[in-house]
């Protein structure tokens, strides 16, 4: 089924949440789940509603995002019309460049007005989740929505700097909509998924302009509550929001459940980056306990409740638990890791110890060597 | 405009393999899986890529369905190009006969017009039975210096088993004076490996003159190559050292994946410098379960395990539940090996499941053979399948 929806994505929106990771990347590019980019997620579940265009709203340290996507093939976005569409700012000298999600939109008007399709799907990047985009566009439809915001039951603190819960009535309808409110109980987290009429959002984003507004949760979202038709649409499948670094080791973590991963990974593809990696070699004395090993990986000693990503070195005698290690890490003989994330190419010599706990991993930046 | 590849490669791919058994029932012997993520033509595709040559016609004929959709537009492989590129080459229909193709010279015959189209300067024959990693521009570069109408890759083979290749006598300069196809009685343990460069224009007037022959079987090693021998054409046999292993018996192909084990393997698959290109399982990181033992093994994505695996290679998705065992094995895509079952010495094709409790093969000391399961065949629970038995229906629990 071909749906009459474009997609857009935001591939730095939240970046400050996880500095640690987004230092040298943008949110869109942090590795997940031993051989994924976040983005992955987002991307995949477009392509998995027949979405074939979709927007890529960039800002800044988005190589290493360019450098993941490509011609955009791995996704099947490598498309005649449309595919992949990176949008970087668009700014002449006079102006700065955008700081908020209203002002980057601002910026893609042109992309927008070029679309044909119906619908606009806009989603962030640091949701971990299986959303069926096609039953949301279809839920929009069947509403007669002017936006569909999805959300997500929580009952934990929100780590983020920046969120919005919705209240909904009976029928879906959002009554009240917050802003970074103080949360009790169980309350409706917004996940950063919504759906709108491309021209509404044509319309909304040029009303914006003219009135100097900023903000698209504070000027249009929240004020404007009563008079538009704004629908909850629930999810309530597996979602992991990666909103700090003890987030991020929280659900990768998370994967190691057989649940979770035939939840992101059973029904449907992920779509990722294809690396022709040889397959992951285990060899004599190799000890695996409740790991997730990417391929590419060479095992030759230790590794518990962990997750390798790709070409991963483990070294004899090493033993690592409890950690995550990026890809093209070397582990040394003998050296011991506890509750450690290793972004990539970081080299661990021989008999070094290193170790963080659950609510703080002890992170080692991309490229280091220890 | 440049309208022309100084090489083309033309890839033999038409063979049933019949002495892979069940392993070929239904599909090309290329396009069998090797390795935990290969299928044996990514090899002398990769090799291509990596030589440098963009244009590969692949000759189809027995089952090609599942090969033709592996290669698809040749995108895994880098060789989906505007010019050139991967091309599936199947016998057809012609205005004036039609035919299958008759054999390698005939088959490369039939499709004079594919490697025409780019004026080639030089064509290379491949087949797509081996497992090896070579650099065809090197082999090119050979036959050049050479000034050699044609070259033929050979590599030494222990004596006793000469008589099974096609055997060159050579020179101290390379130059052949002589070949037998299989000799009984060998004069040299020089083995063709199947791997020829042809200046194209000798190759065209050869294979016209050899389709005009009735009395030729229309094959490279029993007519071709002898006629341009005997016609006084330059052939040179190009040395090649390193690992190289035909894959179409079912030890040999089970010997050739245990080659990949350990940390020094015998054939190394995962070499940064000659990568070997696939088409990617869509799946994630293999999952190792608490309990599992994974020993000297090779095992690909999307993998779920919490059995015992030792000296095993494990394709993509294949299952191995708590309590089973896995040894000396070979396992591919998707098969199940449900818990309590054992599997020694065997190779299992896709799509398998072994049911609980269930015996595959014996262990390998005991001198029995390699037990071999073909594709989507189910072991029913407690059955027993004896060493070298080779199945391809389901077979009834106890």
């Amino acid at each position: 089924m071909a749906l009459s929806t474009v997609g857009v994505i935001f591939s730095h929106i939240n970046d400050a949440n996880l500095p640690e990771l987004s230092r040298h990347r943008t949110t869109a590019s942090v590795p997940f789940g031993g051989r994924y980019r976040f983005i992955d997620f987002a991307l995949s579940n477009m392509v998995n509603a027949g979405i074939t265009t979709v927007g890529l709203v960039t800002k800044n340290n988005y190589q290493s995002l360019i450098d993941h996507l490509g011609s955009g093939k791995d996704w099947d976005l490598a498309r005649k019309d449309g595919g992949i569409i990176l949008l970087p700012p668009y700014s002449d000298e006079t102006e700065s460049l955008y700081s908020t999600r209203l002002e980057a939109l601002m910026g893609i008007t042109g992309f927008l007005n070029h679309r044909s399709e119906d619908y606009v799907v806009i989603s962030d990047c640091d949701g971990i989740a299986r959303f069926d985009i096609a039953d949301i566009v279809r839920y929009h439809e069947e509403k007669q929505a002017d936006i569909t915001m999805v959300y997500h039951e929580e009952s934990k603190k929100v780590n983020s700097s920046y969120y919005i819960t919705l209240s909904p009535d009976e029928t879906g309808r959002v009554r009240e909509l917050k802003i970074n409110p103080k949360t009790k109980g169980k309350f409706a987290l917004y996940v950063n998924v919504m759906v709108m009429s491309r021209e509404f959002l044509i319309d909304t984003i040029s009303n914006a302009v003219t009135r100097g507004f900023s903000s698209f949760g504070r000027d249009i979202l929240t004020k404007n509550v009563d008079t538009l038709r704004i629908f909850g649409y629930k999810f309530d499948g597996y979602y992991a929001a990666v909103t700090s670094l003890r987030d991020y080791f929280a659900h990768s973590m998370e994967l190691l459940d057989k649940r979770v991963r035939d939840e992101l990974f059973g029904a449907r593809d992920i779509y990722t980056k294809v690396r022709d990696s040889a397959p992951s070699k285990y060899l004599e004395g190799a000890k695996v306990r409740d790991s997730l090993i990417s391929d590419g990986c060479l095992i030759e000693g230790t590794v518990e409740n962990s997750i390798l990503f790709r070409g991963v070195r483990i070294g004899k005698g090493c033993v690592v638990k409890n950690s995550i290690v990026m890809q093209d890490s070397i582990l040394g003989e003998g050296a011991k890791l506890d509750y450690v994330i290793t972004d990539k190419n970081v080299v661990v010599r021989d008999g070094r110890v290193l170790s963080g706990c659950a609510e703080l991993p002890y992170f080692i930046p991309k490229g280091r060597m220890l | 405009m440049i309208r022309k590849k100084e090489c083309v490669a033309m890839l033999l791919a038409g063979g049933q393999g019949s002495r892979l058994y069940a392993l070929t029932n239904d599909i090309a012997k290329p396009a069998v899986a090797f390795g935990a993520k290969y299928r044996i033509i990514d090899f002398p595709l990769s090799n291509c890529i990596n030589s440098g040559i963009d244009t590969v016609g692949v000759l189809t004929q027995y089952e090609p369905l599942e090969l033709n959709e592996y290669i698809g537009n040749g995108q895994p492989w880098d060789l989906d190009r505007v010019y050139g590129g991967v091309h599936i080459l199947s016998p057809y229909q012609a205005k004036k006969k039609q035919s299958w193709f008759e054999g390698t010279a005939n088959a490369i015959y039939q499709n004079l017009h594919f490697m025409k189209k780019y004026d080639p300067d030089y064509v290379l024959i491949l087949s797509g039975d081996h497992i090896y990693k070579m650099n065809y521009a090197e082999m090119l570069r050979a036959h050049k210096a050479t000034g050699a109408d044609c070259t033929i890759a050979a590599i030494e083979v222990p004596m006793k088993e000469a008589s099974r290749f096609g055997i060159l006598n050579t020179n101290a300069d390379g130059s052949i004076y002589g070949f037998e196809e299989k000799p009984k009685n060998p004069k040299s343990n020089l083995a063709s490996m199947g791997i020829y460069i042809f200046t194209a224009s000798k190759l065209f007037a050869y294979l016209e003159a050899d389709d005009a022959d009735p009395n030729s079987s229309k094959d490279f090693g029993k007519d071709v190559l002898p006629a341009m021998l005997a016609a006084g054409e330059k052939l040179f046999s190009y040395r090649f050292e390193g690992y190289w292993k035909d894959v179409g018996t079912i030890s040999s192909l089970w010997e050739s994946n245990m080659d990949l084990l350990g940390k020094n393997p015998a054939f190394d698959v995962s070499a940064p410098d000659w990568k070997i290109h696939s088409r990617n399982p869509l799946a994630p990181p293999e999952y190792v379960g608490d309990g599992a033992v994974l020993e000297n093994s090779l095992v690909a994505l999307g993998c779920e395990i919490e059995g015992t695996v030792v000296n095993s290679v494990l394709a993509a998705s294949v299952v191995v539940e708590k309590g089973a065992t896995v040894r000396d094995s070979v396992i591919m895509a998707n098969t199940v090996i449900r818990s309590g079952a054992t599997v020694e010495y065997s190779i299992i094709d896709e799509n398998v499941t072994v049911e609980q409790g269930a015996q595959v093969g014996e262990p390998k000391a005991s001198g029995g053979g390699i037990a071999v399961l073909g594709r989507g065949i189910v072991i029913g629970a407690g059955a027993r399948v004896g060493g070298g038995s080779i199945l391809d229906k389901d077979v009834k629990g106890v």
